[in-house]
């Protein structure tokens, strides 16, 4: 089967906030061809599932559920008009922006696109991905999915759970597992620090007394057709379990939580040059990526915790789609380096032209820190700083732009008074 | 009788998360640190009053696009009433279409807080 090619000017692949923020961001700034391919049947990627409130605080100063953010901007996706389609998945990109999609009811599609923003979220990290020995029952779920099962199937997954890594997805589901009626033993995390955000530590956990096991990890795991239970032990400083101080909680689900990565395949398929600490593309300051016309934003680039910060992010990424098809980008000849405990910096590189917003995490949890920026001795304090919160700094063109001799601007966390 | 004791608090009013230590006095807060913004002392003083949460689920509905229909409390309730709130709102099903922000249940609990829709869902074709 043959389909004729189409040719339009910007294809945004992905319809969750990241892409239908980068779609109007664009139809703003005059590109009246815009066309939103989503996967699913309805806009609003996962924020549909995310019923619990925390969206928008940084964008609105008020907090919304997950559905209530992503209507906003699905409603004013309907009044520009703005082009969609939905139950269409997108199979092939190429270095040229040639679009291969299939749909239910589209058919198979080829689009020649004059820009893409690839906004395609990031999907959960699987048993596979960690190793736990012992048998392989039924009963072991991500958080992700546990979230899709009850909150849009209104399906529960079993009556007595441990969940195991603390993200915030897994954090939100204690909660929402322990309404329902369910049992939450307890949350297990290898590290010695929790992978969520404070405020679900205290509003998941903390209010209805679920134990946070820091520093231990699960050793086994029970069951023959059905999970039965867990082994958990202690982990010492290396992360090795400590076996003569395992216990065992009985369970018949077992959640995981152990992190997102971004869904990169197409951007593969283009050839787009991907990081190896963000698992996203190289971008520069337009966040457009190493491959000319295509653009990343939101979790497809590196993992958000905060959904305001990725509708900023992809307003730009739209804007400068829009630029590149109406007069091109510049050049950005300034390569940004992550230095002393930071472990990545997003973008990475800049041009001096222009004032960025930069995004950083930092590789380990600190006390009251201080990031300083090389060249130029910018220096910006910081409260207490932690890998699970996303840091965000925007510096003007002219700080940014003492790094052109050099080449390279370097971002560094200190703690206060100590100098590590 | 005078009792005062330190309480130890996370915000949760925004993603922040700042580790509030409250200084409690026969009951009531007397002074917060900790915060970086006025919203801190706010949170810590109704915590230590009355501990308050917004209570989002979903209730079923018929004859829309989809299945659940996603819901919250309009406002904060007392958070001892999570548990009784949710076994009232197990009662409810309601029919498509729902528009965004319609109250679905008034007055929850006697309360005189209302739950109402978190989404538009229109009817299934
Ligand atoms: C469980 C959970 C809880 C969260 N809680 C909070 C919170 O409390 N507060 C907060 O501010 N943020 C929260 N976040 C973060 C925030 O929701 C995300 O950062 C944000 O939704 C990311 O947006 P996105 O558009 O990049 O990705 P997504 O929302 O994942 O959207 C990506 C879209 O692309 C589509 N897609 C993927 N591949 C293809 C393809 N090949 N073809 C067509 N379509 C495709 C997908 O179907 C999806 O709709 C949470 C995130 C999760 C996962
Ligand atoms: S005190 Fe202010 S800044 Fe800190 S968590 Fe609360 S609302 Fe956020």
């Amino acid at each position: 089967m043959t389909a004729s090619v189409q040719e339009r000017d910007l294809v945004v692949i992905g319809g969750g906030p990241a892409g239908l923020a980068a779609a109007l961001a664009a139809k703003e700034d005059g590109i009246d061809d815009v066309l939103i391919i989503e996967r699913s049947d309805e806009l609003g990627g996962i924020l549909n599932q995310c019923i619990h409130n925390g969206f928008g605080i940084h964008l609105f100063e008020k907090e919304l559920t997950g559905p209530e953010y992503a209507e906003r901007f699905i409603k004013d996706v309907m009044k520009e008009q703005i082009e969609c389609l939905t139950g269409t998945v997108v199979t092939g990109l190429s270095r040229e922006r040639e679009i291969t999609a299939v749909g239910q009811e589209s058919g198979l599609l080829k689009i020649k696109a004059k820009a893409v923003v690839l906004a395609m979220g990031c999907r959960e990290r699987t048993r596979s991905a960690i190793h736990i020995p012992g048998d392989r029952p039924a009963g072991v779920f991500t958080a992700g999915t546990i979230q899709q099962l009850i909150n849009l199937d209104g399906y529960l997954p079993g009556k007595t759970v441990v969940i195991l890594g603390s993200g915030d997805i897994g954090l939100i589901m204690a909660r929402r597992l322990t309404l329902e009626g369910v049992k939450v033993q307890g949350v297990v995390e290898i590290m010695s620090y929790p992978g969520g955000l404070n405020r679900n530590i205290a509003q998941c956990l903390n209010d209805f007394g679920i134990p946070l096991y820091l520093s231990h990890t699960v050793v086994e795991i029970r069951g023959k057709e059905r999970v039965e239970g867990v082994v958990v032990a202690p982990v010492d400083s290396r992360r090795v379990p400590i076996l003569d101080r395992s216990f065992y909680v009985p369970c018949d689900t077992i959640v995981l939580s152990v992190g997102l990565i971004p869904e990169n395949e197409l951007s593969r398929m283009a050839d787009v040059r991907l990081s190896s600490t963000t698992s996203g593309a190289y971008v520069d300051e337009n966040l457009q990526t190493s491959v000319d016309g295509i653009f990343a934003c939101g979790n497809v680039l590196h993992v958000h915790d905060v959904v305001d910060f990725v509708t900023r992010e992809s307003w730009r990424a739209g804007k400068n789609a829009a630029r590149f098809i109406k007069s091109g980008l510049p050049q950005c000849g300034i390569a940004v380096k992550p230095g002393k405990n930071v472990r990545y910096v997003v973008p990475h590189m800049v041009s001096g032209e222009q004032d960025v917003e930069f995004f950083l995490r930092a590789s380990r949890p600190m006390g009251r820190s201080v990031l300083s920026i090389q060249p130029g001795l910018r220096e910006v304090r910081q409260r207490i700083v932690k890998p699970s919160e996303m840091i965000s700094v925007t510096l003007s063109a002219d700080v940014i732009a003492k790094a052109k001799s050099s080449g390279e601007i370097r971002f560094e966390l200190d703690e206060r008074g100590t100098g590590q | 009788m005078n009792t005062s004791d330190k309480r130890e608090l996370i915000c949760i009013s925004c993603p922040l998360g700042c580790q509030l230590s409250v200084d409690v006095s026969d009951g009531k807060p007397v002074s917060v640190s900790g915060n970086q913004c006025k919203r801190g002392i706010v949170y810590a003083e109704s915590e230590i009053l009355n501990p308050r949460r917004i209570l989002t689920t979903t209730i079923r509905i018929k004859g829309g696009v989809v299945s659940q229909l996603p819901v919250r409390t309009k406002e904060p309730i007392s958070k001892d009433l999570m548990m009784q709130a949710m076994r009232e709102l197990r009662k409810y099903e309601v029919n498509a279409p729902v528009e965004l922000g319609e109250v679905i249940v008034s007055d929850l609990l006697g309360t005189g807080v209302d739950v109402i829709a978190s989404r538009t869902v229109v009817k299934a074709e």
